[in-house]
């Protein structure tokens, strides 16, 4: 397939999708339910991509996910907060004195960086997840596989814990979590964002940095004897990792108006991992596809299992809410078994793979036509 | 200013109470074959790893081209410290991680080939090429060194069209044939531009044919790169017509070294070694 052809199907694909998300957003009432699941979607798919590169294609087991995103998500809605309902959130014991003022500057500022205030929030949550992310990094890093999972993990429950505590009270607002957060414009905005993000990280991963990290992940032992500053780059990877796990976080608090702590509880990291997995260990389009699927299957299309059933007069037992994760867990059971390398393996999405896939449908026996 | 460029002296190197290299002193000089052989377990390759930094000699001091690398010099005498009494009362100097000497322009291959797997044979001496560049990280991702980039994937090309792997530059290197994953770990060291390297049983697991071819290719990368070549090998043909000079090991301790006539006619290493290698089967 030349160039070319290529890049015109890509072009057709993006003006598809975006045509797809203005539509689901002028029928907004009309299509809630897919719009949801669409913008919640584009959001773990960020944190999904974030994870693969420090797992997937680094090899650093790492399991703070959530940690980073409960950093992002409370620094984004701090500063996105109106200042007119502070007084409400903040209803407990009020809010930090310096905070207060410094919202006050910005919303005194001009009217530019009101616009911009959601990316500057996002992108700040991230550099202080980054800081934290290279605050640990440095002991933890040290670790192999299935310490790093564990010392990452106790890193996320700390930061839950230290947020929910009352002596953040004025700050995070305690066990209370912030709400009146305002969220995005349009999902073109949310979709936008996430183009941007991915784009981000497929870039360093075919940088000569992006080679570096993956020596790391197939032999550590060659990739030192090969140069490769191992504690720079595991560095480096966990820190670009955490940095856009915190945009995420930051994405999921503008998405759900309200947070506490108990979103970022350990199950979100799991969750995330399960998209990793499921997408393929080592495919930024596999995480993606992957992030779709499964907010979608789990939220929306299983549904259908919580409502009581009836054939024929005779109800149906099992049919009861919360029967659609025991459907879910069946169908990952099976996923796993027959795709064991995940959606797309280490594979990414390109048009010569689709075109074989769709030949294959078309005439799916090569011989066929030589027996008649 | 000598011709060395590689130098040991005193390496002790202990685990626990095995002693696995014991009081090792060599040289190596420009432009030179050495040879380390010995029986199995004689700590060829462990004085391997001390030389690359990955480990940290009990005792001695590695020099590469006349600056110190590695140097651990114990307080206490060495007797205490073989007893395991003075432990703690030796510290490690210096010591650079194996980075930062494959910098200095010492590369290696393993014993038993350790590759990129699951990359392609172009990307495994591609990453051997990533510690010389100077972009960072934002100007890489952002295509900012795109010229570096390109000059980078030119001599990477070059080096596999030198060592006849130009064909399988896009196949992933753990479904080539041994040896062309032999030749293409030499390859990826030689893409680290550097001064020495070093061979861990390079002819490991290779016919007889094969190892003549070796012995070609050993001396063609050594006039073409103006490389000096320190190996490890137990192929008594290729170490005897290709080494200026061999080193002898047998339980951590140097037994003979000399050119490979002198080794040839050393009692001590036809007991120890060549003795046992007539009886048998080799």
């Amino acid at each position: 397939m030349t160039k070319s052809k290529k890049m015109i199907y890509t072009a057709i694909l993006g003006v598809l999708i975006l045509a797809l998300l203005i539509f689901l957003e002028a029928n907004k009432t009309q299509y809630g339910m897919a719009y949801t699941i669409l913008q919640k979607g584009i959001i773990l798919s960020v944190v999904a991509v974030s994870m693969n590169l420090v797992t997937g294609f680094t090899g650093l087991f790492s399991l703070g996910q959530a940690g980073f995103m409960a950093i992002g998500a409370y620094v984004t809605a701090i500063f996105l907060i109106p200042v007119e309902n502070i007084k409400d959130v903040y209803y407990i014991s009020g809010i930090a004195p310096g905070i207060l003022s410094f919202k006050n500057w910005l919303e005194a500022g001009p009217a530019f960086t009101q616009m911009l205030l959601p990316y500057i929030a996002l992108i700040i949550g991230g550099v202080v997840a980054a800081l934290f992310a290279a605050l640990i990094g440095y002991p933890v890093l040290r670790l192999k596989s299935d310490y790093l999972a564990i010392a990452t993990l106790g890193f996320s429950e700390i930061v839950r814990a230290i947020i929910s505590s009352p002596q953040m009270d004025t700050i995070t607002n305690g066990s209370y979590g912030l709400k009146k957060i305002p969220g995005f414009v349009s999902i073109v905005e949310t979709f936008g964002i996430m183009v941007v993000c991915v784009l981000l990280m497929v870039l360093l991963l075919r940088s000569t940095y992006g080679r570096a990290f993956r020596a790391i992940r197939e032999d550590e032992v060659a990739a030192e004897a090969m140069g490769i500053n191992l504690a720079k780059h595991k560095q480096m990877s966990f820190i670009i990792g955490s940095f856009f796990s915190a945009v995420s976080g930051g994405m999921l608090a503008m998405f759900m108006r309200s947070i506490d702590s108990r979103t970022f509880s350990v199950s979100l990291t799991y969750d995330i991992l399960l998209i990793v997995v499921i997408g393929g260990i080592g495919s930024v389009t596999g995480s993606v596809i992957a992030a779709l699927l499964v907010t979608a299957s789990k939220e929306w299309w299983l549904r259908f299992f919580d409502n009581p059933l009836a054939i024929g007069g005779v109800q149906i037992p099992f049919f009861r809410t919360g029967f659609r994760m025991v459907i879910f867990s069946i169908i990952l059971l099976v996923v796993v078994l027959f795709y064991q390398k995940g959606i797309m393996g280490k594979n990414e999405f390109s048009w010569e793979r689709l075109e074989k896939r769709f030949k294959k449908l078309i005439s799916p026996k090569k011989g066929g036509a030589k027996n008649v | 200013m000598s011709n060395q460029v590689l130098k040991l002296s005193d390496i002790t190197m202990q685990f626990g109470g095995v002693v696995a290299v014991d009081n090792l002193s060599l040289e190596v000089n420009q432009n030179e074959i050495v040879s380390l052989i010995g029986p199995n377990g004689a700590g060829k390759t462990t004085a391997f790893n001390v030389i690359t930094g990955v480990y940290a000699p009990t005792n001695g001091a590695v020099y590469v081209k006349d600056s110190m690398i590695t140097s651990n010099f114990p307080k206490g005498n060495m007797k205490k410290l073989y007893a395991g009494e003075s432990k703690g009362n030796y510290s490690t100097t210096m010591k650079k991680t194996p980075d930062q000497i494959t910098k200095l322009g010492v590369a290696r291959t393993f014993q038993n080939i350790r590759l990129f797997k699951e990359l392609t044979a172009f990307d495994n001496v591609l990453i051997a090429k990533h510690m010389r560049q100077k972009s960072n990280v934002f100007s890489a991702t952002l295509g900012i060194n795109y010229k570096e980039e390109q000059s980078m994937r030119e001599e990477t090309m070059k080096l596999l069209e030198i060592l006849g792997l130009t064909e399988v530059k896009d196949e992933v290197a753990s479904s080539l044939p041994y040896g062309q994953q032999r030749h293409l770990e030499i390859a990826r060291a030689l893409a680290t531009n550097p001064e020495l390297l070093l061979l861990d049983e390079p002819a490991a697991g290779m016919n007889p044919q094969e190892t003549d071819e070796l012995t070609a290719f050993i001396f063609d990368i050594r006039k073409k790169f103006n490389l000096t070549i320190f190996m490890i090998e137990h192929h008594m043909d290729l170490v005897m017509d290709i080494s200026d000079r061999i080193y002898v090991l047998d339980f951590g301790k140097l037994i003979a070294s000399g050119t490979p006539a002198e080794i040839q006619n050393n009692q001590r290493v036809i007991d120890a070694y060549l003795g046992v290698q007539e009886d048998g089967e080799e």
